[in-house]
């Protein structure tokens, strides 16, 4: 037990940046996806092709590979980025592409017929997209959006690639130098909790939106 | 009065209407009858602005009138579309006032008060807070009528109004375009339901299949 409280304060530290990198790539990477969302499904062909391009190189590499280039690869072409930063650009790109993908098919569910109905009671695009078409795609995309919500909290771990000491980083530590399992099992625990608190936060925002169908 | 003279519209290569004549008068209930395929559908969306036509022209009290481009409110046309397209986020209020607020900029209350009113009319009084899934579907489609009426169309058109409803409802409908009528409204119906269309309409169009 005494031990458990020994290594506490390093493990919690390493939850805090697992959690600031959390959530500051959500806060960039859902309005971001968003907008890709919208530009994917746009009538101009060469804006969905270029977009199309940059949601295929994101999902198709690794994220640490990702992680990599944007720390040690830009400085080459004298993009410096400091490791915190390298790791919150790499994070909100591969994210973006993801939610992105995720809103397209939320988007390409909506009956042009929502459109059109908006069109005759000239509705705007931007209050179309705002008043009908939004709200209409984010209770469609929730269950998916929870999924990778939930798959970043582990993705965090990450960052330990470029240096930096997350949650994951701070329990491997304490477990090679006090040569015992226990560290790793909080840290088990830990992100448990973290994604319990997720599952749940996510299932009162599913309910909220149950008030249409 | 809306007139049409030889308007063509074509998808791939395929012509949908050609040299289409028609004229509505003001108050006039004019239905547009004819096989599937025919193009009844393509034409009312030409007039209420949904399809751009190839070539032709539309004139509104004698003025050039472009449907497509039109963003006049006073010269709004209203569809009321076959499967209703209700906005399913909105309450059965927020269906109707959403355009009148946002478009025509009547403040809240004002549009309130004019949506409780259609609401009352169309026999929907008491659904005013509940969503689109819950009603029935000629509930549905009276909201989707209020929605259109709200905004003090010049025109309004139905398409195929009788064909996702029972049978019995088809009666209801012929009742509202009638009243309608009777208040001035001028309509356009698509129908492929001959009977109907003599019910309810002044001029009947028929349009054939090319």
């Amino acid at each position: 037990m005494d031990y458990i409280w020994q290594i506490m304060p390093s493990l919690l530290s390493g939850v805090k940046m697992t959690l600031s990198i959390f959530l500051l790539t959500l806060i960039g990477s859902i309005p971001l996806g968003i907008i890709v969302g919208l530009g994917r499904s746009s009538r101009f062909k060469p804006l969905r092709d270029i977009l199309g391009i940059y949601v295929w190189i994101m999902r198709g590499t690794p994220l640490l590979l990702q992680l990599i280039v944007v720390f040690y690869g830009l400085p080459v072409v004298g993009i410096v980025f400091q490791r915190y930063n390298a790791a919150l650009f790499a994070f909100i790109l591969n994210y973006t592409a993801y939610f992105a993908e995720i809103f397209r098919g939320g988007l390409q569910s909506i009956d042009r017929g929502q459109y059109e109905s908006a069109r005759v009671l000239r509705l705007s695009y931007g209050q179309t997209i705002r008043k009908i078409v939004l709200p209409q795609v984010t209770k469609i995309v929730l269950p998916s959006i929870g999924n990778e919500v939930i798959n970043l909290v582990k993705d965090s771990s990450l960052v330990y690639v470029i240096g930096l000491g997350d949650l994951l980083r701070a329990g491997n530590v304490a477990t090679a130098r006090d040569v015992t399992l226990v560290p790793l099992a909080l840290v088990a625990i830990i992100y448990l909790l973290l994604t319990a608190v997720l599952t749940f936060a996510q299932r009162r925002i599913e309910n909220h939106f149950s008030y249409f169908k | 009065m809306l007139e049409l003279k030889n308007v063509s519209k074509q998808f791939n290569h395929r012509q949908i209407l050609n040299k289409m004549n028609l004229t509505v008068n003001d108050g006039d209930a004019i239905a547009i009858v004819g096989p599937s395929g025919a193009g009844k559908t393509t034409l009312l969306r030409c007039i209420s602005g949904l399809e751009k036509i190839d070539s032709g022209e539309i004139t509104m009290d004698g003025e050039p009138f472009d449907p497509y481009t039109n963003r006049d409110n006073d010269r709004v046309i209203g569809v009321v579309f076959q499967d209703f397209q209700l906005f399913p986020n909105l309450s059965v209020m927020e269906n109707i006032t959403l355009a009148p607020t946002l478009v025509l900029k009547q403040s809240a209350a004002e549009a309130n008060q004019a949506a409780r009113q259609l609401l009352d009319q169309l026999a929907l009084s008491g659904k005013e807070d509940i969503y689109p899934y819950q009603l029935s579907g000629g509930q549905k489609q009276r909201v989707a009528l209020a929605r259109a009426l709200a905004m003090n169309p010049k025109i309004l058109c139905y398409d195929e109004p009788t064909s996702a409803l029972d049978p019995d409802l088809r009666h209801e409908v012929e009742k509202i375009i009638l009243k309608l009528k009777k208040a001035g409204m001028t309509q356009l119906v698509v129908t492929h339901d001959l009977e109907f269309a003599e019910h309810i309409a002044d001029k009947i169009k028929h349009v054939e299949a090319l």
